[in-house]
């Protein structure tokens, strides 16, 4: 338990006490994880909208690939990312193995079918009477579903919440792609992983603090806009 | 999200809007790279290495001074001998630290690699609980240690990842004439920290560098019970990878790299690694007459 409680007071000493070598963790946790979940909103929202909206052939199936995709371990998807972006891998040619753009990569994958199964129960919540009125009144069918995803902002703020706390936790995807490399790609989970295995127990509590502090103030900060905007 | 869109301004083109969104994101994966992102060029030289030179802060010592030196920014990757010489099999790595000299020299035979340099030694040292409950301190040989170990029940925690020291530690138990399979030896396909940890709180035996062990003694409830033989020297190697089979490797961080390890003033670093810490150096650097006792 003394280790505990070392662990935190020691992660308040860190952060407050302006250790570079964390703040530099702290921030590249923040951009890999912030860049993986806009992407992956950018990408999965309206894939997730039309999913849940529109009626065609093929969409069971894709349903099922994106659920199944919900599940997968991240370490699959590191695996692979992995193998694509090496030289003779089929991206090689990008050359961002090891680099911040990989975990980026790998992150993003992980959020997308995240991302996609939020959006898509939050759109297929709400009325199709209402989908069927806009339609009625001349709207576009893409019209229609822009307005749609506007009505459920608040449901796919939670499936954007729910994908950046999906990645920026993980471990072994980015341990993978990233490399753990000191002040380029190590980031808050890395570190706590290679600080618990040089047997500096204090210092991985200290990093795992400072993980769950970061998570904390992100998701409130989604949580309280999404509250004032019901309030509205 | 909450951009309002003007619903009056008739149908607007399906493609367009694909179009549209594509380029959004193209955009904001530029801008957002091009922040993210360092630069990644002939100046990188990727290090497949063991974990006990990066585990034990090694590494971290001496790659800043090679980076001063010589400009170039090496990206050190702590995987284990067994997939490290994986990666210098497929060119995925411009040179390796290792230590497994069996398998290197296999890798020299393919050709894949160009040349090997050792560069530092150390022993494995045979760990366990500080009562010893198979008496494998008393063992005149690592061999008969071995044997009393697995004859005694006691429990055994295996690497078993493949790395350089769990290749070591299955040779010594085919000089010992024992097949270590039964429920006392386990495997935990692990790092060496985090085994030596789990041998720990498990009260077992376990094989690891003399580095690491040392690097982690203060937090270990483990005694060395055998590190006086002469088959446990452990040799670390630096390998050189071959650009003409692999065109992509940076051939000249490797080898700028694998010089700089045996130079004069990096092998003084090594031999002083750690002394101040742990009373004795991690590594040495010239190979021994005979091994040297155990501290304990």
């Amino acid at each position: 338990m003394d280790l505990i409680w070392d662990g935190v007071s020691e992660a308040f000493r860190l952060i407050f006490g302006g250790d570079k070598e964390v703040a530099e963790i702290v921030l590249l946790t923040l951009r890999v994880s912030a860049t993986a979940t806009v992407l992956a909103t950018l990408i999965g929202v309206p894939i997730g909208a039309v999913l849940g909206v529109w009626q065609f052939k093929g969409r069971g199936v894709l349903i099922s690939i994106v659920n199944t995709g919900m599940g997968a371990p991240p370490v699959v998807v590191g695996l692979v990312v992995m193998i694509l972006l090496w030289r003779s891998g089929v991206l090689g040619g990008l050359h961002i193995l090891y680099t911040p753009w990989a975990m980026v990569f790998a992150q993003a994958l992980i959020a997308l079918p995240i991302v996609i199964g939020f959006s898509m129960a939050a759109i297929a919540q709400i009325d199709p009477a209402f989908r069927q009125q806009m339609l009625a009144l001349g709207a576009s069918r893409s019209q229609a579903l822009w307005i749609m995803v506007i009505e459920a902002r608040l449901a796919i703020l939670a499936a954007v919440m729910a994908g950046f706390g999906a990645v920026i936790s993980e471990v072994g995807a980015v341990m993978m792609v990233g490399g753990n490399i000191k002040g380029e790609t190590r980031v808050l989970t890395t570190a706590t992983v290679l600080e618990s295995n040089r047997g500096e127990f204090g210092t991985a509590i200290a990093l795992g603090t400072i993980l769950l502090t970061l998570t904390f103030l992100v998701i409130a900060a989604l949580t309280i806009v999404q509250q004032r905007a019901r309030i509205r | 999200m909450t951009t309002k869109v003007d619903v009056d301004s008739g149908s607007v083109s399906w493609s367009r809007v694909i179009r549209l969104w594509l380029a959004l994101i193209a955009m904001v994966a530029i801008t957002l790279g091009a922040v993210s992102c360092g630069d990644s060029q002939s100046s990188d030289v990727i290090l497949a290495t063991t974990t006990s030179t990066y585990d034990t802060g090694l590494l971290d010592m001496l790659l800043p001074v090679f980076e001063e030196q010589t400009g170039f920014n090496v990206k050190p990757i702590a995987v284990g001998t067994g997939k490290a010489l994986a990666m210098g099999e497929r060119g995925e790595a411009d040179v390796l630290l290792v230590h497994a000299p069996a398998a290197e020299a296999k890798l020299l035979e393919s050709g894949a690699a160009l040349s090997r340099k050792p560069v530092m030694y150390n022993y494995f040292v045979l760990a366990g609980p500080p009562d010893d409950p198979a008496s494998a301190r008393a063992a005149s040989a690592i061999q008969l240690a071995l044997n009393w170990i697995s004859s005694s029940g006691s429990d055994f925690i295996s690497r078993g990842d493949d790395s350089g020291t769990h290749k070591m530690e299955l040779s010594l138990w085919e000089l010992a004439e024992v097949v270590p399979a039964g429920s006392w030896y386990q495997e935990s396909g692990q790092g060496m920290g985090a085994t030596l940890q789990i041998a720990s709180q498990k009260a077992a035996y376990t094989l690891s560098d003399r580095a690491t062990f040392l690097a982690q003694s203060g937090v270990l409830d483990l005694a060395i019970v055998s590190g006086r033989d002469d088959a446990l020297l452990n040799t670390y190697s630096v390998i050189e990878l071959n650009g003409d089979r692999f065109p992509e490797i940076n051939v000249k961080g490797g080898k700028a790299f694998a010089e700089f390890l045996v130079s004069p003033e990096t092998q003084a670093m090594i031999r002083d690694f750690g002394v101040e810490q742990y009373g004795e150096p991690l590594f040495i650097t010239e190979l021994p007459g005979r091994a040297p006792g155990t501290s304990q």
